[in-house]
């Protein structure tokens, strides 16, 4: 079982945050939306991945579970 | 074991049902075939139809997906909204009760107790079907309770969790899940194209063998075309899946004066070069050009067009078209627009190099499919008029000659998205 990040493009509004928290994952695109790395959260980036879905301010970041 | 394969006769399947009353339907195509409705789905399916409303999705397969889930829903998406297609709004004011009955036909199959058919405002569409409605009810045909709605006429409301969420009550924009799950005020949701429904009657009564008579193995039956541009007879043309570029043009009275290029399926589809006609038009056939058959869309580009600049009218009406909800589309879509503008107004090579940097950072970012569909004509663009490109960098521009490709007044801003 891995996680995987996910956004709902939706709801983001383009804060930011959440590259900030995990640059090792996520960048911003010339607007500031977020860019997902295509893969799944490595165990060491975890704790990170988890407070940047915490502190997302529109709750648009999440952790999808998948079975790789 | 199977009966002796009969060959498709080449004759038009829908548009040789044509009947405005149902007493005129039934002696077209006889009663409904309740009886098949334990077997629809694996009919279906057998049937290999896939969705004519642009994504080619198996349509048994989806059947399959909303069947045994609680309280379904059906909806008939006729809100065509590539305004170089036609062929929905034809088909439900030539055969409305065919479109009807593969409607009906499902939700007895999924034991769904309600059909909406969304269609556009202004059209007399909803009229059109009110009338037809009334007459099945008056006849007592089918069983299953049908009304009429109407979302607004925005591109990407045409989408099917944006018609579902519509019919439930809210507004008509793209949805982030699929209509399958919860799309109709909670309630999972089939929503399927109105031709694909006109499809599902035909293979209710005539079987899934008859059905691939026409057609390629992965892509059978017959499809509607809306073709158009510099074409002798434009118009709409159903033909097998899967007839080449050559056969359609053909079918329209061929070209009336030389062409640089065709739109194949929209303007979420893709430039090809005229070289490339002897291609069967079925989505095997054009994915290796990166295109696709979309809605049936076929639009002949005369060479004295440019197509910079017909590119640069779609994408900025395009760009003007999105929900306003996911930021790579509404701001990543007007910035291309932008860019594909400078290229062909000014021959900036700047504005060139950052299009191609912008056109892959936008793909597949979206709630729903409306950037991908822009980044997709956009870059079948920069392929299919690279000569074109390189002259306009190297300061050549032209004047652009005349406009071929229509863009529909949008909705006004006060009439909102309910």
């Amino acid at each position: 079982m891995t996680e995987r990040l996910k956004v709902d493009m939706i709801a983001c509004d383009g804060h930011g945050v959440c590259a900030e928290l995990v640059p090792e994952l996520i960048g911003l695109d010339e607007w500031g939306y977020p860019i997902l790395a295509d893969a799944p959260v490595p165990g060491e980036l975890h704790k990170h991945a988890r407070k940047a879905v915490s502190l997302c301010p529109k709750l648009a970041l999440s952790l999808a579970r998948t079975r790789s | 074991m199977s009966a002796p394969q009969q060959r498709y006769d080449g004759r038009p399947r829908l548009l040789t049902k044509q009947a405005r009353s149902i007493t005129e339907h039934a002696r077209t195509v006889g009663p409904l075939p309740t009886s098949v409705v334990p077997q629809l789905i694996d009919m279906v399916t057998a049937s290999g139809l896939r969705g004519r409303g642009g994504g080619w999705f198996p349509s048994g397969r989806k059947m399959a997906s909303v069947a045994g889930r609680d309280n379904p829903y059906v909806v008939v998406n006729g809100m065509e909204s590539e305004p170089a297609a036609g062929k929905d709004k034809l088909l439900l004011r030539l055969a409305p009760h065919l479109v009807l009955d593969g409607a009906e036909l499902a939700a007895l199959a999924l034991g769904a107790d309600r059909i909406t058919v969304a269609v556009h405002r202004g059209t007399g569409l909803a009229e059109h079907l009110t009338a037809a409605i009334a007459d099945r009810v008056a006849a007592g045909w089918g069983e299953v309770e049908i009304d009429v709605a109407e979302p607004p006429s925005w591109y990407v409301s045409s989408e099917s969790t944006a018609v579902a969420g519509f019919v439930g009550g809210g507004e008509a924009k793209p949805k982030a899940d699929s209509a399958r799950v919860a799309g109709v005020g909670g309630r999972p949701a089939l929503v399927s194209n109105v031709e694909t429904f006109a499809h599902v009657a035909l293979i209710g009564r005539y079987g899934p063998n008859w059905f691939r008579q026409a057609g390629t193995g992965e892509a059978p039956g017959t499809a509607l075309f809306t073709v158009s541009g510099a074409v002798r007879s434009p118009g709409v043309y159903e033909l097998p899946v899967g007839i080449t570029g050559e056969t359609i043009l053909r079918v329209a009275n061929g070209i009336r004066e030389p062409i640089s290029a065709l739109l194949v399926g929209g303007y979420g589809g893709a430039w090809i070069p005229p070289t490339q006609l002897h291609r069967p038009f079925c989505p095997e056939g054009l994915e290796p050009l990166g295109a696709s058959l979309g809605a049936g869309i076929v639009v002949a580009l005369p060479a004295r067009t440019c197509g910079l600049f017909e590119t640069v009218r779609v994408a900025t009406w395009m760009a003007g078209q999105t929900a306003r909800q996911c930021g790579p589309c509404f701001r990543g879509l007007p910035a291309i627009a932008e860019d594909f503008a400078m290229i062909a107004r000014d021959g900036s090579r700047k504005a060139y190099e950052r299009l191609r940097f912008r056109l892959g950072v936008i793909d597949g970012r979206g709630a729903c499919a409306h950037p991908d569909g822009v980044v997709k004509f956009v870059g079948s663009a920069l392929k299919t008029f690279a000569l074109d490109i390189r002259r306009h960098l190297s300061g050549q521009l032209c004047p652009g000659g005349p406009r071929v490709l229509p863009l529909p007044e949008p909705p006004d801003e006060s009439e909102g998205w309910r």
